[in-house]
């Protein structure tokens, strides 16, 4: 296989906070290929948003990378000056959020932010400019895209201003587009029209996409790999079928297992006691194991290290055993 | 089954006024004026005794605006919503207070509508005081029963909601629904704000409490796989009429009306890989200028002239199943979803 385009290893970050010392990603690595889709999943607070910015180089005070390091396309992005960063942002890569007020400037029509966008990189007139905004508009399936060109933000639906975002972190063709839960706050029918355009684009571009959301569903129908986040450390990973058929670390399995859409109607929900614990003062072992249904004496002592099988890993000393079936 | 709750000719406009940026731009000649938003269009429905009715539709399409009708917190703009065969308005005193209480409801933000400055203690004890159903002496037993009924700590009821974590402060609200007796819970989109594990335990809880307190429930939901689990029955709402009701099998295995249809086909499920996202373009239009006829006319496959014209009915398309299209899919199972 050829070189990742994106290669974080044992990537820290940590947050100062008056409870002490968040570490909010605790030895996260990763490798992401070209034109391949990885599904970054895991429940709110597991660390997925402060992994996405630490790659974009987003991550401000009280948060610090506290080590580790992230390759772009072979460049180490930690320690780089900010005007080199912002260079690659937008060049190489890109990210869309939730919200997608996040990267739009609600007082700056569209056609003012994408040419700006595309002037800042690219030595082009305006003229030229204004056509690439109004064809990125229409590939992201926005109808009339010369008078949307027009408009400011807020006479957009939510659904296009998400669309106009996607549009705008795609005009210079990036190497790699973060999207963290950037159809959460939509509907079934317009997350799917997103999806699907974000999904052609970038098979088009070969842009390697990084899709973050706590929905197992939606990744499992856009992702090719997927990795578990469970208290900022990634838990499993490996190829979308056999993680989500035969999961291995008991996390993957309880979350699988608690989705309304694995269970027959009326039956009692798996469900996997407890809540997620504070980042401020983690077990010593295996973050999971108090909530564990497979935990023995071993998981409180010291943090399971990585076992290897063929595409996939996971993070356990005592895993649900192999092809075991979630349903 | 008997019906506990029948919703007839249910209608509720909102008059959407003019905003400054409109008043502006009025004196500079142009002609914004006052709006109406048909939010509930005539909507006929009945929530059969202990039945879990599901509820399901894209934002805005009104099933925030029929819950909160339903839990009797706003009035109707037209028709008629009767519990037990009374109107609110048409019972006797005591049986107007009994009929208030016996529907509750559950908002998807327990943090929002739980008063920050009451402890847990008061938050659930304070109704059913000032009610009757318990004395002032037995409020903290009352409280701690409830407590443990939905699962929290009753060592807890002296702590206020920031104290707890989002899963407990939907149990919170839970109890003080419960605290009442109702006799029905409207739920809107209670678990839509929980982490999987967490909304998997709340359900769990849902279908616990019905079976021990005979409940009855309106389950509002954005969520088709939430209401696929939870729901006996399910209503479809679009631009805010009721487009289809059916069992919820019938309606999963074999949707009748076309939004229904589209709607089923973009969920994303776990086990469909590399789905093809994306059948039905377009977005829902404003309701404040829906599409004549069937308002789903614009987006629909099966459309004809004559859909453009007067609103479909709804129409019975099998047993117990009903659907608002002039070209219902009858008969045939949903087919196998794409995969690319
Ligand atoms: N600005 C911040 N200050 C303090 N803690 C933070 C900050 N941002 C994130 N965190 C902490 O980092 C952890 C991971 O957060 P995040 O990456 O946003 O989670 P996710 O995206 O998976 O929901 C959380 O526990 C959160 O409290
Ligand atoms: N208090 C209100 N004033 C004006 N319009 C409202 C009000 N509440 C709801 N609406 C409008 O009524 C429609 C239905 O809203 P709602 O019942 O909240 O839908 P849903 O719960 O299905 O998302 C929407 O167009 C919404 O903007
Ligand atoms: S009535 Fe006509 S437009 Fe409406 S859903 Fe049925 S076929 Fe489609
Ligand atoms: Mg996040
Ligand atoms: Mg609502």
């Amino acid at each position: 296989m050829s070189a990742p385009i994106l290669s974080i290893h044992d990537l820290k970050v940590e947050f100062g906070t008056r409870q002490g010392v968040v570490k909010a990603v605790d030895g996260v690595s990763l490798n992401v290929y070209r034109g391949e889709v990885l599904g970054l999943v895991g429940e709110s607070g597991s660390g997925k948003s402060v992994t996405g910015l630490s790659i974009l180089g987003l991550i401000d005070p009280p948060g610090r990378i506290a080590s580790g390091s992230i390759k772009l396309e072979g460049t180490e992005l930690i320690g780089l000056p900010e005007d080199e960063l912002r260079r690659l942002r937008g060049e190489r890569m890109a990210m869309i959020f939730q919200d997608p007020m996040t990267t739009l400037n609600p007082v700056l029509r569209i056609d003012t932010q994408m040419i700006e966008t595309i002037r800042a990189h690219e030595n082009v007139s305006e003229r030229a400019a204004r056509s690439r905004a109004e064809e990125a508009l229409k590939r992201v399936g926005i109808p009339s895209p010369a008078e949307r060109l027009l408009t400011y933000p807020h006479q957009l639906s939510g659904g296009m201003r998400q669309r106009v975002a996607i549009a705008i972190a795609l005009l210079m063709s990036p190497a790699l587009l973060v999207a963290d839960e950037p159809t959460t706050a939509l509907d079934v029918t317009i997350q799917s029209q997103i999806i699907a355009e974000v999904q052609q684009l970038c098979s088009e571009t070969g842009t390697a996409l990084i899709w973050i959301t706590h929905d197992l569903a939606v990744v499992a129908g856009l992702a090719d790999r997927i990795a578990v986040m469970y208290a900022g450390r990634i838990v499993e990973e490996g190829d979308v079928d056999p993680v989500l058929d035969h999961p291995r670390h008991p996390y993957t399995y309880g979350l699988l297992g608690s989705a309304p859409s694995n269970n027959r109607r009326g039956e009692k929900l798996a469900q996997i006691p407890g809540m997620t614990p504070s980042l401020a003062n983690l077990p010593s072992g295996c973050a999971f194991a108090p909530r564990c249904a497979f935990a023995q004496g071993d998981c409180s002592t010291a943090p399971p290290t990585l076992t290897h099988d063929g595409s996939r890993a996971w993070r356990c000393f005592h895993p649900v055993p192999d092809r075991e079936d979630v349903r | 089954m008997t019906a506990l709750i029948e919703i007839e000719s249910v209608s509720k406009r909102f008059v959407k006024r003019v905003d400054l940026a409109g008043k502006i731009a009025n004196m500079l000649g142009a002609h914004n004026r006052e709006q109406i938003v048909r939010a509930v269009d005539d909507v006929t429905l009945t929530i059969r005794q202990g039945e879990v009715l599901g509820l399901v539709g894209e934002s805005g399409c009104g099933k925030s605006t029929l819950g909160r009708m339903v839990a009797g917190i706003m009035q109707t703009s037209a028709g008629r919503i009767l519990y037990e065969g009374r109107a609110r308005e048409d019972g006797v005193a005591s049986t107007q207070v009994a009929d208030a209480l016996a529907v509750q409801m559950i908002f998807q933000d327990p943090m929002a509508s739980l008063n920050p400055r009451m402890r847990i203690e008061d938050i659930i004890g304070e109704a059913p005081v000032v009610h009757g159903l318990v004395d002032a002496a037995g409020k903290r037993d009352y409280v701690a029963g409830m407590m443990r009924k939905v699962g929290l700590d009753p060592s807890v009821m002296g702590r206020f909601p920031h104290q707890f974590s989002g899963g407990q402060r939907a149990r919170i609200g839970i109890a003080r629904a419960l605290a009442v007796k109702p006799k029905v819970l409207v739920c809107d989109e209670a678990v839509a704000a929980l982490d999987v594990s967490i909304q998997a335990q709340v359900l769990n809880l849902f279908m616990d409490l019905r079976a021990e307190m005979n409940l009855t429930y309106l389950f509002v939901s954005h969520d088709l796989s939430v209401i696929r689990h939870i729901a006996d029955r399910v209503a479809v709402m679009y631009l805010g009429r009721i487009v289809e009701t059916a069992d919820t099998d019938a309606l999963f295995e074999a949707p009748a009306h076309p939004y229904t249809r589209a709607l089923l086909d973009e969920v994303p499920r776990i086990d469909m890989r590399k789905k093809r996202f994306a059948v039905l373009k377009g977005e829902v239009p404003s309701p404040l200028n829906p599409p004549s006829g069937c308002h789903f006319h614009p987006r629909c496959p099966r459309m004809e002239e004559i859909c453009k014209t007067g609103r479909p009915p709804l129409l019975a398309v099998g047993p117990g199943h009903e659907a608002a299209c002039l070209f219902p899919q009858t008969g045939g199972a949903l087919p196998e979803p794409m995969s690319q």
